[in-house]
């Protein structure tokens, strides 16, 4: 079982030498490599990197876009942030690296709003590594030019998911487009487009400098290499780690320092919400899928208030297209507010559980589908603790359930 | 795979039968080949795809997400599902979801029985709304439009009505704003929709699954005319409603029913019953010598003139033209449309030859159109001395009023117009297709010029015939009278556009100088005024089809083809008007145009 001290994102690293060795290679070698490596997306889904790559470079387009995604807007997540504060040039060179595999000669960067403070930074990172040919034109004397732009975000989450990423680039409404097509066929301006997240970026330096074998001696089978967590919650120490793939939950809250834990909500309010008997389970694709957040619930917490929470969240940034995320984020509510208030039948719990898988499988894009995740895990594994409210009287008296 | 690409074919089952199919099709079209139902709400045959209502879900073999089938295209073999426990229970699901926010009952909805929503919910057997049921209005209608009511308390946000708007007609006067359960359908900054861009076209209406958009029901006031003793109240009927009210009375779709609905009109209790077509033939008298007029300025008298000339009937698109190109409004002819001229006639002409003193006249024009509601509130259209035309009832409103009486139009006799304005010609009837006002204009102008009638056979001015979006023709002149010489041998090119996102086409080579046109057909309505915002609900490319044919087929077996030749319109020029361009033709059968500009 892999351990928690390893540290691959914040070793040393030098900009340019793995961009160096990147143009000695073709686009199919670097795709085969970050293919070996089994580099998985860190924005959450967890689709291969290589894959997606190879994907975009085989299509047909007048032109590529490579897209990063910082519009790092799950609660609880802020592991981004470190990166782009404090790592920008490993970003873009994974950013040239994806673009020099796939054909790419645009690179745009989508901040989310709240980062804007960012982008003087960036920028600056942007021009050094122009003075040092790592961008912008004729990169290391190879004729091979990206020009990086930065976009802003105007404040919903649901641009994190992809396609409404691109929309939002695109100047409209950002709202999820029907896939397939999916992005790598026709992404931005209908043109072939990669779509990673920061972290995942900042991978590629490293897979190229010490290459696929080397990164898959990190992690478990399915899930390769280190991860960044941001941790929150009833910890004493809290803050952005980076861990081993494969980590359990338990070996995070010694870690952390959590004491009386009661749940854990692993990926945010998109995740699940994880109860004691789970703890040994192992964060990785194929067990817990990681996400970029943990946060945890020591027994003082009342799990109804952390679900509501959750929930309101999902009724203010559902983006209102499709109608079960519209009226089902809001149903739900009103039902973890019927629980909180001893209201809800064990009948209509029924509902809304049916409701929420229903969600799971019938929403138009990730939002929606992610929405009940919270709702479904407390109500399963905190079961005991809710029934318990039903019978609950309010101002003394005896309340109707619907 | 691979071999399906090279053929462009791909082989599906859906459940467990074998299909063929082009690559991309979507699901939807792919289980319709197989006679296989899947609910809809968000899609419609004349819009682009949405997939967002999700009705329309289905299992796709090795996808862990149901898929909706009006957005996924087939692009390899796969295995679905149409039915199955996960996709009921997901399809049940999502009707309640949005009936529970759906508020109003259904007795009280002019939809109920020809709602989507009703429809899909009886479908599922819904008989009961586990997530409660609204219980109070969110929001206001809308009612500022004297053509348009919103109410989106019956929203279910399918987005219809923004794509028609948006993709459709090229307008966008409506979008969605807001997020999650706060999503709303609004006009621009949320102001109310007469304040927007809104052409009144009503597209959105003939779209919209549930009761949420209507136009602003005036019959009540029809009814208090009809009862109140001291007032004469005239309709006159348009061609395109008398091909399409039979479709709210069950006969099947292309059954023109206009000498019956002039015996249910009578019985209604209108006064006089007239023909609209007899002042769409005063239409192309005026439209033709005004062509001809601005030819021979340009030509003969080098005089600045603004060509090509473009149609002004249909009040949707003169309003399209004064938000969008105030720039060109030059290029209107400033004939007023058919509805103003009867109207304007009838309380001056008409009340004169029988002694009726016009401020009792009320004048009701039943049309397919709800922008002719707005175009009867101009100030423009008072030359009479009063309001021209009183009120402009939509198709679906007269048929509502038929119904209320008790009348079954399917049974019974013909009637006659009234004289003296009931008389026209074919020329007239086929205004209400797209070509229509082309091809009367062209069957006129042609034999003024020429002296002989237009070279086509049975007069069927074919080129300009059809549903494609923007249709040019050329028309040879070979030889001309004495008076038209300047026309010999010249090549008149004419063009013809429906539904505004055409027309933007076609304006935009206007406005680049690029349109080699001399005369163009607008109408803002695709299909023309047969497709109209005020007509029978479902409206779609087959029914548009259909209702084209029964105007084409009306037409042919008519006393006369040619407007010049109606004897009354050549009657009234002698009583009444003198010539076309007339001193008094301008008084009251032009009018001028209002550049609104965006905001």
């Amino acid at each position: 079982m892999a351990g928690i001290k390893t540290q691959i994102l914040f070793s040393s690293f030098e900009p340019g030498n793995a961009l160096k060795l990147a143009i000695l290679k073709t686009g199919p070698e670097i795709i085969e490599e970050i293919k070996n490596s089994k580099l998985r997306g860190r924005g959450g889904a967890g689709f291969p990197t290589g894959v997606k790559w190879d994907l975009v470079h085989s299509a047909q387009g007048d032109e590529k876009y490579i897209i990063c995604n910082a519009d790092e807007g799950e609660p609880g997540t802020f592991k981004d942030r470190i990166l782009l504060t404090d790592h920008p040039k490993k970003i873009f060179e994974g950013m040239a690296i994806a673009a020099f595999a796939v054909g790419a000669k645009h690179a745009i960067i989508y901040l989310r709003a709240e980062y804007r403070y960012l982008v003087p930074g960036l920028v600056q990172a942007i021009s050094e590594m122009e003075s040092a040919r790592l961008l912008g034109n004729n990169i290391l004397g190879t004729g091979f030019s990206l020009s990086v732009e930065i976009h802003l975000g105007a404040g919903a989450y649901v641009c994190g998911e992809e396609t409404a990423l691109i929309e939002s680039l695109e100047g409209k409404r950002g709202e999820a487009r029907n896939k397939p097509p999916y992005p790598t066929k026709k992404g931005y301006m209908d043109c072939p487009s990669v779509v990673n997240n920061v972290e995942t970026f900042c991978y590629v330096p490293y897979i190229l400098t010490n290459g696929a074998d080397w990164f898959r001696e990190y992690g478990t089978l399915e899930s390769t290499g280190s991860k960044l967590f941001s941790i929150s919650g009833d910890v004493a120490k809290p803050g952005v780690y980076e861990l081993e793939m494969g980590t359990t939950v338990n070996q995070v809250l010694k870690m952390v320092g959590a004491q009386n834990t009661k749940a854990v909500q692993v990926g945010g309010a998109s995740g699940i919400c994880v109860a004691n008997k789970d703890f040994d389970k192992p964060l990785a694709f194929e067990a817990l899928p990681p996400g970029g957040s943990i946060i945890v619930f020591n027994k003082s917490r009342d799990m109804l208030e952390v679900l509501s929470n959750f929930m309101e969240f999902f009724v203010e940034e559902s983006c209102g297209q499709c109608t079960p995320c519209r009226e089902g984020t809001f149903r739900l509510l009103e039902g973890v507010k019927l629980m909180q208030e001893g209201r809800c039948s064990i009948n209509y719990l029924k509902t809304l559980r049916e409701l929420g898988e229903t969600m799971r499988v019938a929403c138009k894009c990730g939002l929606g589908q992610m929405a009940p995740n919270a709702f479904l895990s407390i109500i399963d594994n905190f079961k005991g603790e809710i029934l318990a409210r039903d019978r609950v009287e309010i101002n003394g008296k005896q309340t109707h359930s619907i | 795979m691979a071999d399906n690409l090279s053929s462009n074919k791909v082989t599906v089952n859906i459940n467990g039968k074998d299909i063929e199919v082009d690559f991309g099709t979507t699901i939807l079209d792919a289980a319709k080949l197989l006679n296989i139902h899947i609910p809809t709400l968000c899609f419609h045959q004349d819009l682009c795809i949405s997939g967002i209502c999700r009705i329309c879900l289905v299992e796709v073999d090795g996808d862990k997400t149901l898929q909706a089938a009006c957005s996924y295209h087939i692009t390899q073999p796969i295995k679905i599902k149409t039915y199955s426990s996960k996709i009921r229970i997901a399809r049940k699901t999502i009707l309640e979801l949005l009936l529970a926010n759906h508020y109003g009952e259904c007795y009280s909805c002019f939809r109920n029985m020809n709602c989507e929503l009703q429809s899909l919910a009886k479908e599922y057997g819904i008989d009961e709304l586990r997530f409660v049921h609204i219980d109070k209005p969110k929001y206001k209608p809308d009612s500022s439009s004297c053509s348009i009511y919103r109410d989106n308390n019956k929203c279910i946000l399918c987005r219809r009505c923004i794509r028609t708007c948006q993709d459709f007609q090229g307008v966008s006067a409506l979008d969605a704003v807001n997020r999650g359960i706060d999503t709303k359908i609004a006009a621009f900054f949320d102001h109310p929709i007469v304040d927007a861009v809104c052409i009144s076209c009503g597209q959105c209406i003939n779209r919209c699954p549930t009761g949420a958009l209507r136009e602003k029901d005036q019959s009540n006031d029809i009814w208090n005319a009809l009862i109140d003793p001291g007032k004469v109240v005239i309709i006159q009927t348009a061609p395109a409603p008398r091909a399409a009210i039979g479709e709210e009375f069950g006969l099947p779709a292309g059954t023109c029913v206009t000498k019956k609905l002039n015996t249910a009109l009578k019985l209604i209790g209108f006064d006089y019953v007239f023909d609209t077509n007899f002042t769409a033939d005063l239409t192309v008298m005026e439209e033709g010598s005004e062509l001809l007029s601005r030819l021979k300025d340009k030509l003969v008298n080098n005089k600045n003139v603004y060509l090509p000339m473009i149609t002004s009937c249909s009040p949707g698109w003169v309003k399209f033209c004064e938000h969008y190109y105030p720039q060109l409004l030059g290029h209107l002819s400033t004939c007023k449309s058919p509805q103003q001229m009867f109207g304007a006639l009838l309380k001056t002409y008409f009340a004169q030859k029988s002694g009726i003193d016009p401020k009792n006249i009320v004048v009701v024009a039943l049309m397919p159109c709800v922008a002719k509601k707005f175009e009867c509130e101009r100030p423009e259209m008072r030359s009479s001395g009063y309001k021209d035309v009183d009120f402009a009832l939509t198709t679906r409103e007269m048929a509502k009023m038929i119904k209320e009486t008790g009348i079954d139009l399917k049974e019974l006799t013909d009637t006659d117009f009234d004289y003296p304005m009931g008389i026209s010609s074919g020329a007239g009837q086929i205004f209400g297709v797209t070509g229509g006002v082309m091809e009367a204009a062209i069957r006129t102008v042609y034999e003024i010029v020429t002296a002989q009638p237009v070279p086509f056979d049975n007069l069927q001015v074919t080129p300009v015939r059809g549903m494609e979006g923007i249709r040019e023709a050329e028309i040879y002149i070979p030889h001309a009278t004495d008076d038209w010489k300047f026309l010999e041998n010249k090549m008149l090119r004419v063009a013809v556009a429906h539904g505004t996102s055409n027309a933007r086409l076609v304006m935009d080579k206007v406005l680049d100088g690029q349109a080699i046109w001399h005369f163009i057909e607008i109408m803002a309505c695709p299909g023309g005024c047969l497709g109209g915002g005020g007509q029978p609900q479902p409206t779609n490319e087959r029914i548009r089809k259909a209702r084209a044919d029964a105007i084409y087929a009306e037409e042919k077996g008519m006393a006369y083809r040619k407007s010049h030749l109606n004897p009354m319109i050549e009657k009234l020029y002698k009583e009444f008007l003198e010539h076309p361009l007339s001193r008094k033709s301008h008084e009251l059968l032009h009018t001028r145009y209002t550049p609104r500009g965006r905001f």
